[in-house]
């Protein structure tokens, strides 16, 4: 049986991860939601919902842009990674 | 001073790719800047390409390119959530050359493409990207990149989905979670002999099947399973806006998918390699951004160009032919030497004499109709449930299949509401 887990999928994955994040979350913004739509809308699970707040991990991104578009509070200020950084898919 | 490029392209995908190849042959002095390490490195979708467009650019395409396999069958099946009905077409037409369309890894397919651009004379510079626009009053000048200024007459941004640059040169706005849907894929090895025998497929020949059914939620989308060489290109296409809705990450979908009778058979024993996600704008012509400006053009994904009906959602046999109609926009600019959207304008007039607005067009009523939830899983159950009844022997008098379906339809839907519904998938598609 392959893998049900995002973590376990993402697992296989090749990445060059930066040490700089290049997702930035406006905490004071951010903080004051209640909806959590990044947390439904990421597909690498990296917002996830703990004791009514979203926390957030970049390592895992697979640059969609889900995040972006579906935050209607404009808390996140997203880019994609440095060039040559962020995910590398060798089968796409 | 840097060199002025004739025309720099932002994003390696099969646009940037068609349009850096044409706009090369044609002697135009051409940049590729791709942000990934290499072309194809950030670049995924489900997994066939169908139609002539590449054919323009390499008659013998499926000799030359790393195809997977050709597309021989098309299956579509309804599933609930223990039974399924399903439909395969077969044609020995689509097996032989010039086929209809295949299988295709983008990682292995994006890179040939750049490399064909490349051997035109294009410079492809992989690992390098477009941060910003450079500006000559209200004209496009050409890009910043890696720290330093490239100007170029003519700028065309084939830089996907999630195009920032349009957004800059405030040609578009933020696109809406309504208008996209999230594609996730995972990439499962199976043993080429093991594909062939569960799929019922010669060598070389491949299959794209796409589901509906109750495991989106009444999601509006589908999923897929495209064959490979040696893998399995398996994922779901789902309505953005409504995954946060319904509070349900998409990967849920796949894993209820995944475990669905018909499909865990045909996946069992697989390895996973990859995971990947990628959007989909799906709005089409309705919703269309701006596709020029004075010194820049948009295509492909960028310009949202695909199209979506529900039997066919194909990107980036649009995104060729609009990466190659704004390439000829830029050869007919250059002998005016005049890049301003005056002169640019012919841009939206190449894309209408070809299939793509033309297309777009004629099913521009399909995204409404796709965002109906009655496909997704009213219809799916009435089908499957009326099948069962149909085929079911429980040893009591058995009935016309006219009062069958009166008692299939019976609590899910009303007769007007599936009059109203053909009427509307008539006009749509």
């Amino acid at each position: 049986m392959t893998p049900s887990s995002i973590e376990d999928k993402l697992a296989v994955n090749k990445y060059d991860i930066d040490k700089d994040r290049h997702i930035l979350i406006k905490e004071e913004i951010c903080r004051k939601c209640e909806g959590f739509p990044c947390a439904y809308a990421c597909p690498a699970d990296c917002f996830k919902i703990r004791e009514g707040h979203v926390t957030f991990s970049y390592e895992g991104c697979l640059e969609c842009g889900s995040c972006r578009i579906v935050c209607d509070k404009e808390a996140i200020e997203w880019t994609f990674p440095r060039a040559g950084f962020g995910i590398c898919y060798l089968y796409g | 001073m840097n060199q002025k490029f004739d025309a720099i392209i932002v994003g390696a995908g099969p646009a940037g790719c068609a349009c850096g190849l044409t706009l090369a042959k044609a002697g135009m002095e051409t940049l590729i800047v791709e942000r990934g390490k290499f072309a194809g490195a950030k670049n995924m979708w489900g997994g066939a390409f169908y139609g002539p467009s590449l054919y323009d650019l390499f008659p013998d395409f499926w000799n030359e390119a790393p195809v997977e396999r050709y597309i021989g069958q098309h299956k579509y099946s309804l599933l609930t959530e223990n039974a399924s009905f399903s439909f395969n077409f077969s044609s020995k037409k689509f097996g032989t050359p010039p086929y209809n369309g295949f299988s295709v890894l983008r990682s292995k397919f994006d890179r040939w493409f750049a490399s064909q651009a490349e051997q035109a004379g294009a410079v492809v510079a992989a690992g390098l990207e477009a941060e910003d626009l450079l500006w000559d009053g209200n004209t496009v000048a050409g890009i910043k990149a890696g720290g330093d200024d490239l100007p170029a007459n003519v700028v065309v941004s084939c830089d996907g989905v999630n195009s920032l640059l349009p957004e800059k040169a405030g040609l578009r706005k933020k696109i809406s979670a309504r208008d996209v849907k999230q594609g996730i894929k995972e990439v499962l090895q199976l043993p080429r002999q093991l594909i062939e025998q569960r799929f019922n497929l010669r060598e070389e020949e491949g299959v794209a099947w796409e589901f509906i059914g109750t495991f989106s939620r009444g999601i509006p989308g589908g999923a897929f399973i495209y064959t490979n060489k040696d893998s399995l290109s398996v994922g779901v296409v789902v309505q953005l806006s409504e995954l946060v809705k319904k509070e349900v990450p998409a990967n849920d979908l796949l894993e209820d998918f995944k475990r669905h009778p018909l499909v865990e058979n045909l996946l069992s024993g697989s390895q996973i390699v990859e995971y990947s996600a990628h959007l989909v704008p799906v709005r089409g012509k309705s919703k269309l951004p701006a596709l020029y400006t004075d010194g820049m053009l948009v295509a492909g994904d960028a310009a949202g160009l695909t199209l979506a009906t529900g039997l066919i959602l194909e990107g980036a046999n649009f995104a060729v032919a609009s990466g190659i109609a704004a390439a000829k926009a830029v050869i007919r600019a250059k002998r005016t030497g005049d890049f301003s959207k005056k002169s640019l304008s012919c841009y939206p007039e190449l894309l209408k004499e070809s299939f793509v607005l033309k297309d777009l067009e004629t099913f521009r009523r399909a995204p409404g109709l796709l965002e109906n939830p009655r496909l997704y899983s009213q219809y799916p159950e009435l089908v499957c449930e009326l099948a069962e009844r149909i085929f079911s022997n429980d040893g009591k008098k058995r009935k016309k299949i006219g009062e069958i379906f009166r008692n299939s339809r019976r609590g899910k839907i009303s007769l007007r509401q599936m009059i109203r519904d053909i009427f509307q998938i008539k006009r749509s598609l």
